[in-house]
């Protein structure tokens, strides 16, 4: 078998396709599905160790649209995290990747978003933010900002949640912005998102393209292509592989998880330490008060705990232990129970 | 002078929350069941940490009742604010040991009970210099007069205490000087009473536990294989998630590494704490929350997920009084009808009765079987006078059974298989294969969702698949009937027959005793879960005329009932409610009874 067309677990890339997407031509989520499938093709995972998870919206559709062997589960409007909690604890071994949506993390969801973090379940949670309810017909969501248009003019007067700099301030472990036409940051993102160990939050700004990508919404391409502000050119390094990019001496900081592989960051027009949970934090705050959208790795903290880890979890996952292993023992027993 | 009342009495102890009478009242309880005379405790509650009045009952009975008694014979009155009430409450010929400085006057004064003053709080500054330990010395004081009042020696009461401080045993010397104290005053300055003795028995209590049923519960989903908890604060369900607690500390820990086997997780809230059961039942491991009404409420969108997803789970909810926040300290059975069919849609659940300690423990552990065996959300309706009292058991077995973990298609049982879809009814049962995530084949992986699916897990909204859907969940439903905890039926052919559930149970034993003593012999089937079994039919077919008690306002498995049998048979039931919050006693049910069966034709529908 020829391994030019095989990934490093010799999968084809076919593996990691899903079904045909039943999303609007053009919807900024086919393109985060399609960096998905790249991604993970490439990362090399396991499709019997994934486990796709969301909750309910246009964006919660997509985990049918790739890795189609890999078991899903597309749960309730908001309450992935728990299900993704629940699924982690039963089986730390799997790979949870939960896709969201601004209305299914922001509004209904933000309680259970915030625990999760709370939490850093190991997952990577995908935020496909486009600002609106597209399975609803384009209603504003708690992402959309103030003084954005709906098509028919009606202006939103509430301030947007920015989930960045919530998770920021939970003390989230891993947080990164994207937008879904810029695969070249988003590829690097979502294998570094694998990589780490813990909550991995990415919000992708993905428009609508039916109800949310007009002139006076600021979650359309060309707003965000106006707007978007990088922070570096992430480049992601597998463990197994040797670093062979050539660079200046401090234009790159190196990411080191917990497997091994690597994050380079390469600097663009100005410094940023992602290691900075202050920092994170202000440039969060600057970009949104210059009405811009920042993007790339904005904090990382890769020797924070996971749940399963402060647990204390067994590494055998918990569901393939059985009585022997799980009943008190008959003379403990007669111990415990005797009047 | 009254003949005297050998080990059948009930004491009420009055006083104010927080002043850490529940030690000796467990103390008292546990004394006099250490005498081998059984005992029923009580504790009725108020919703608050400190300075709400408080009673505890202990029921003295030899022949051995479980329930609530409505009669109180003496009376340890420590609280001011209700000692009016309080004497009203005794029975006439009982008696009333008080502190010295209420006024016995007026109302409070009677002349058919007996007061026994004694000065506890100047006992207690006299002798416990700590101040912040006196309040709860003062409570022992009253352990010792009662003691020496009825007739339980010293010995038995410093074996109670004993048990009661075995974790502190620093704590026994100071609260026995505190019981030797309240029999010296008693011996010095009280009259001898012998119309309330506490004399030893022989063959009640040998081999008898004493417990929670909420503890009893912890028990069963250890021994059941949970590994998966999560959980939000309430009352009166915490007691059963901190005692998982302890026992996971001491039994699911290796000793050597630390590491668990077991994850407890305490969520944001309810529907959060359901979302975590199901994500784990889902991959593959057995996980439970529980809760109360409230709490089911949240959960209500996670459990109609979990039935339609078909995602095993298990969920307790002990009970208490509703609706809303309603009475969160007393006990009602008010969630049956809700939890049958908690969620949207057409959705229907297992549910488990259990009205002992025994069944607390053994229900909770085939609630984990009967969640994987039928992949689908088992609720455990116990209530706060199950979970909160401490009741007396028999030993709880141990389990011989291996687990029943249902059909979970492995990665042999796939490599044999060409082909196979998650929703299917290989069987002819209504239960389908499922597989677990991590398992290695790639034929595993399927697509689990709330939406419309057909047999191959595809999402459909094709009329045909949707009710296909549909009739198989009712068809599982259906088998489950003769798979869940079928009922007990004392069935000797009389035209009358009663139904109960639950706590239910202990005031019917006590109710048809005496109804029988009145001349009217009654049959009794105990319905032990949900779906019915055929059995229930088949005993109402059986009668002219049967009583279903429950303690709720509504009827509610009056409503379950006639909604699910045959329309003949509805006309014969007639429903029986009690929901004052404390649990129901005897009177309760032999009241109505003979009212209606006085003119039976009138009571019938």
């Amino acid at each position: 078998m020829s391994t030019t067309n095989v990934n490093i677990i010799g999968l084809a890339r076919d593996v990691y396709k899903g079904l045909p997407t039943t999303l609007c031509a053009g919807c900024g989520h086919n393109s985060i599905t399609n960096h998905l499938v790249k991604a993970l093709y490439e990362f090399g995972v396991d499709p019997h160790r994934l486990a796709k998870m969301s909750g309910i919206g246009c964006s919660s559709k997509t985990p049918a649209y790739f890795v189609e062997r890999a078991h899903g589960f597309n749960g309730l409007h908001g309450r992935m995290p728990s299900a993704a909690t629940g699924a982690k604890l039963a089986n730390r071994d799997l790979l949870v990747l939960g896709i969201s949506g601004d209305g299914d993390t922001a509004s209904i969801g933000l309680g259970q978003f915030c625990h999760m973090v709370r939490r850093n379940l190991d997952c990577t949670y995908l935020i496909e933010n486009n600002g609106c309810y597209g399975l609803t017909k384009g209603q504003f969501s708690a992402t959309a900002d103030a003084g954005s248009k709906q098509k028919n003019g009606t202006v939103n007067d509430y301030g947007a949640i920015d989930l960045c700099g919530l998770a920021i301030e939970l003390g989230a472990s891993f947080v990164a912005r994207s937008f879904s036409g810029d695969g070249k940051q988003l590829v690097p993102l979502l294998q570094a998102a694998f990589a780490h160990r813990g909550t991995a939050v990415l919000d992708i700004v993905s428009p609508c393209v039916t109800f949310n990508d007009h002139v006076g919404s600021t979650k359309s391409y060309a707003y965000v292509k106006e707007h978007e502000f990088a922070l570096h050119t992430p480049d992601f390094i597998m463990s197994s592989k040797e670093i062979e990019i050539d660079y200046e001496p401090g234009t790159v900081q190196d990411i080191v998880f917990d497997d091994g592989s690597h994050v380079l960051l390469r600097k663009l027009e100005r410094e940023y330490d992602p290691t900075s949970r202050v920092g994170a934090l202000q440039i969060v705050n600057e970009t949104r008060d210059r009405g811009e959208l920042v993007t790339g790795l904005l904090f990382v903290d890769t020797t924070a705990e996971d749940l399963c880890a402060r647990e204390d979890l067994t590494q055998t996952p918990l569901a393939q232990l059985n009585e022997n292993d799980l009943r008190i023992a008959r003379d403990d027993w007669t111990k415990l129970t005797s009047p | 002078m009254p003949h005297a009342r050998v080990n059948d009495f009930t004491i009420r102890v009055a006083t104010v929350n927080g002043s850490g009478s529940q030690s000796s009242n467990l103390v008292l309880s546990n004394a006099v069941f250490r005498l081998g005379v059984p005992v029923a405790p009580k504790n009725v509650f108020p919703s608050n940490i400190e300075g709400l009045p408080t009673w505890f009952d202990v029921r003295i009975t030899s022949k051995g009742y479980r329930c609530r008694t409505r009669d109180v014979d003496v009376l340890v009155a420590l609280n001011a604010t209700t000692w009016r009430d309080d004497v009203a409450g005794v029975k006439a010929g009982g008696m009333i040991v008080h502190e010295s400085a209420y006024p016995v006057s007026g109302e409070t004064q009677r002349d058919d009970v007996t007061y026994f003053a004694v000065p506890f709080t100047e006992i207690g500054k006299k002798n416990f210099e700590n101040g912040d330990l006196r309040k709860y010395l003062v409570n022992m004081l009253y352990v010792g007069v009662l003691a020496e009042l009825v007739g339980v020696d010293e010995a038995t009461i410093e074996a109670a205490v004993k048990a009661q401080f075995r974790n502190k045993p620093a704590a026994v010397e100071t609260n026995m000087n505190a019981v030797k104290l309240g029999i010296a005053y008693a011996r010095e300055h009280l009259p001898k009473q012998d119309a309330f003795r506490v004399e030893r028995m022989t063959g009640k209590t040998d081999g008898t536990l004493f417990m929670e049923g909420n503890r009893a519960a912890a028990l069963g989903c250890i021994m059941g294989g949970c590994t998966v908890a999560a959980w939000y604060p309430i009352t009166p369900s915490s007691s059963l998630c901190e005692s998982f607690i302890a026992l996971a500390q001491r039994y699911r820990v290796d000793p050597k590494t630390g590491a668990k086997n077991v994850a407890i997780i305490q969520a944001e809230d309810e529907l959060a704490a359901a979302g975590i059961v199901f994500g784990a039942g889902w991959a593959g491991a057995r996980a439970m929350t529980s809760t109360s009404g409230p709490g089911i409420s949240l959960m209500a969108e996670y459990a109609g997920f979990g039935y339609y997803a078909e995602i095993p789970g298990v969920i307790f909810d002990v009970q208490r009084a509703g609706p809303s926040t309603g009475l969160p300290t007393r006990t009602m059975q008010g969630d049956v009808a809700f939890a049958y069919t908690l969620s949207h849609g057409d959705t229907k659940h297992l549910v488990l009765l259990p009205a002992t300690v025994e069944e607390a423990y053994a229900f909770a552990m085939e609630a984990f079987d009967l969640a994987d065996r039928f992949q689908t959300p088992v609720f455990v309706l116990s209530d706060l006078d199950l979970g909160m009292n401490a009741w007396m058991s028999a030993p709880l077995p141990y389990p011989e059974k291996p687990f029943d973990r249902g059909k979970v298609l492995s990665t042999a049982d796939l490599a044999k298989l060409d082909t196979w879809g998650r929703y299917r009814d290989v069987d002819g049962d209504g239960i389908p294969y499922r597989t677990l995530p991590g398992t290695n084949h790639e034929n595993a992986g399927f697509f689990t969702r709330g939406t419309g699916h057909d047999e191959q897990a595809r999402y459909s909204e094709n009329p045909q698949t949707w009710k296909r859907g549909l009739d198989r969940l009712v068809h599982k439903h259906d088998t489950a009937r003769t798979r869940v905890p079928q009922p007990i039926a004392d069935d000797a052919k009389r035209p009358i027959g009663l139904i109960a559930y639950g706590t239910t149970h202990h005031a019917v034993v006590e109710a048809r005793d005496v109804l029988r003593e009145d001349g009217l012999e009654i049959d009794y089937l105990r319905v032990r879960a949900l779906p019915l079994s055929p059995d229930v039919a088949s005993f109402i077919e059986r009668h002219e005329r049967v009583y279903v008690v429950e303690q709720n306002r509504d009827g509610q498995l009056y409503g379950i009932l006639r909604t699910e049998l045959p329309a003949h048979l509805i006309g014969r039931l007639q429903s029986v409610r009690h929901y004052d919050g404390v649990p129901v006693d005897a009177h309760a049910i032999v009241e109505p009874l003979q009212a209606a069966e006085r003119e039976p034709s009138l009571s019938t529908e």
